[in-house]
């Protein structure tokens, strides 16, 4: 029996994991000391399973426990690199390089860098979503600092050449900062093979709980430091003061551990479903894919419906199924997706998205009854739409003057 | 945001969706928006030639579910008055009808203006002098 809501939108955050949920539980009323208290048992038992948590997540990403940072989750994590990074190096340069399709928490520090007086250059990724590594290595400056671009976009899924572009920041003597969200936990990611310096992540993008999340140090080849942005306690290795959230620690700890165990299943397994969603989906006339088939994570697909609306397309299901558009109306802003429209894709495609993001507990039950709706709901929206009558009539829509308001 | 019932209700069960024969000399269309805005309205109107009444009136639009009920609430209204009488549909009484919040009034905005192209696209062909609207607010 399918139940309601379906959830799509594993890309905003997921459900915690009922194993993650039971780890936590006991560092909320027994074990509840503060991880900074030396001199008793409470504060011992919270210490150890701080400890414990860091062993399972620097072991996710193949770190050492030592360059792990707890924060509140990447938003934090973000701000503490890109901003730390800048003090700390202010000696070095004040050139920073990242790209047009970051996440905001990403961009907006950078803007705010800027207004600090450094000079940030914003690289434009190609129409598949990725960077282009001979424009980053042509970006680089004397004054260069940090190369800032994220391992897996959030919206359409695409995986960076991590690898390749950390040979390059290697290359030039310059520290690689990755925003690896989307990646951590639902494929392999590791901070040696890969040359990342600093990387953040967080626990609700993969079964863990809001509100906690780490940046990744690298403490050997090269040692870096980041400068601290919250002053306090000195705790986690003076780079970030604040009581330890402990039950979100030990929770995000367990996330990894099973991530680390059944992600592999769980990528083929999902890619699987995947695959059957999307190609139904864009066998839908006019329907299109956004962002590289290939380098791309395995549960997320980026779909625009030409000549339909995002919102008014979600709005016909809706109450069954959680699914995100890029479309401006369902947006705070009223602006259409930033990354579908980085792609070059027109301003009528980029609000004609939906972006699927399935997850550790989407079956093919939902995966069937989502392409039944949204099928049913182009075709229906179709019929009303002024768009697709004129598509159907063959009149080219780019040579109607629009009233543009 | 929850929609209110009228716009899923609209949304549901659009009232009038089709296409009218714009060639007539007694049916104005009027096509507003653009797609980069994310809404396109275009509406109908056929007018009886002897009474100046609106016989029928039909939509399409392109655009989120507020649009869609906007139109649809349109062309409810416009069958059944004289053209005269439909100049005067203000954006301000469909936000009234169906609960539309801040962020959705552009979308009776639209509409408006939709009804007035299409008034004035009637006038025009049957040789009476388009009407001028004030410029409405910039949405």
């Amino acid at each position: 029996m399918l139940q309601f809501p379906i959830y799509l939108d594993h890309n905003a955050t997921t459900p915690c994991d009922p194993r993650v949920v039971d780890a936590m539980i006991p560092y909320f009323t027994q074990s509840f000391g503060n991880a900074a208290s030396r001199n008793h048992p409470y504060g011992w038992q919270a210490e150890e399973a701080v400890d414990y948590a860091r062993e399972q997540v620097a072991k996710l990403v193949g770190a050492d426990p030592k360059e792990i940072i707890f924060t509140s989750g990447a938003t934090e994590g973000d701000n503490l690199a890109i901003k730390g990074v800048f003090e700390m190096y202010a000696s070095k340069g004040n050139h920073i390089i990242t790209c047009n399709i970051e996440h905001k928490a990403v961009l907006d520090t950078c803007k705010h860098i800027e207004k600090e007086g450094g000079e940030v250059t914003y690289l434009k990724v190609k129409p598949n979503g990725l960077i282009d590594l001979a424009e980053l290595e042509a970006a680089i400056k004397p004054t260069t600092i940090l190369i800032a671009v994220m391992y897996a976009n959030n919206e359409i899924g695409t995986v960076n050449p991590v690898k390749e572009i950390s040979a390059i920041a290697r290359r030039h003597g310059i520290l690689f900062f990755s925003d690896a969200v989307q990646a951590v936990g639902k494929i392999p990611v590791d901070v040696n093979k890969d040359g990342i310096d600093l990387m953040a992540f967080t626990a609700h993008k993969m079964y863990g709980p809001k509100g906690v999340g780490a940046l990744y140090v690298r403490r050997k080849n090269p040692r870096v430091k980041v400068t601290a942005q919250m002053d306090g306690g000195g705790h986690e290795r003076g780079m970030r003061s604040g009581t330890l959230n402990v039950p979100g620690i030990v929770g995000f700890g367990k996330a990894c551990e099973l991530a680390l165990n059944e992600m592999q299943a769980d990528a083929e397994r999902i890619g699987k479903l995947r695959d059957k969603l999307e190609n139904a989906l864009l066998s839908v006339e006019e329907a299109h894919l956004n962002g590289d088939k290939e380098h791309r994570l395995p549960h997320v697909s980026n779909i625009s419906f030409k000549y339909v609306e995002g919102e008014g397309l979600l709005m016909g299901f809706n109450k069954n199924i959680a699914l995100s558009s890029g479309s401006a109306c369902t947006s705070a802003s009223l602006e259409p997706s930033y990354v579908l429209k980085a792609l070059g894709l027109g301003d009528d495609l980029a609000h004609s998205s939906l972006r699927f993001g399935l997850g550790r507990f989407t079956t093919e039950e939902q995966v069937d009854y989502t392409v039944e709706q949204v099928t049913n709901t182009v075709n229906k929206l179709r019929e009303m739409s002024p768009l697709w009558e004129m598509y159907k009539e063959g009149i080219d829509l780019n040579t109607i003057e629009w009233a543009h308001h | 945001m929850a929609y209110s019932e009228k716009v899923i209700d609209h949304y549901q069960n659009p009232k009038n969706v089709g296409t009218l024969d714009k060639s007539r000399n007694n049916v104005g269309t009027g096509l507003v928006g653009a797609p980069e805005c994310g809404d396109v309205m275009r509406l109908q109107i056929e007018v009886d030639e002897a009474t100046g009444i609106i016989k029928d009136a039909k939509f399409k639009t392109f655009g989120c579910g507020s649009a869609i009920a906007s139109s649809s609430l349109a062309t409810e209204w416009l069958k059944g008055k004289s053209v005269d009488e439909a100049v005067t549909i203000d954006n301000m009484t469909i936000v009234e009808e169906l609960n539309l919040p801040p962020v959705k009034i552009h979308c009776s905005v639209l509409a408006e203006d939709a009804i007035k192209a299409a008034i004035n696209d009637y006038r025009k062909k049957n040789g009476y002098e388009e009407l001028k609207f004030e410029e409405g607010i910039v949405h």
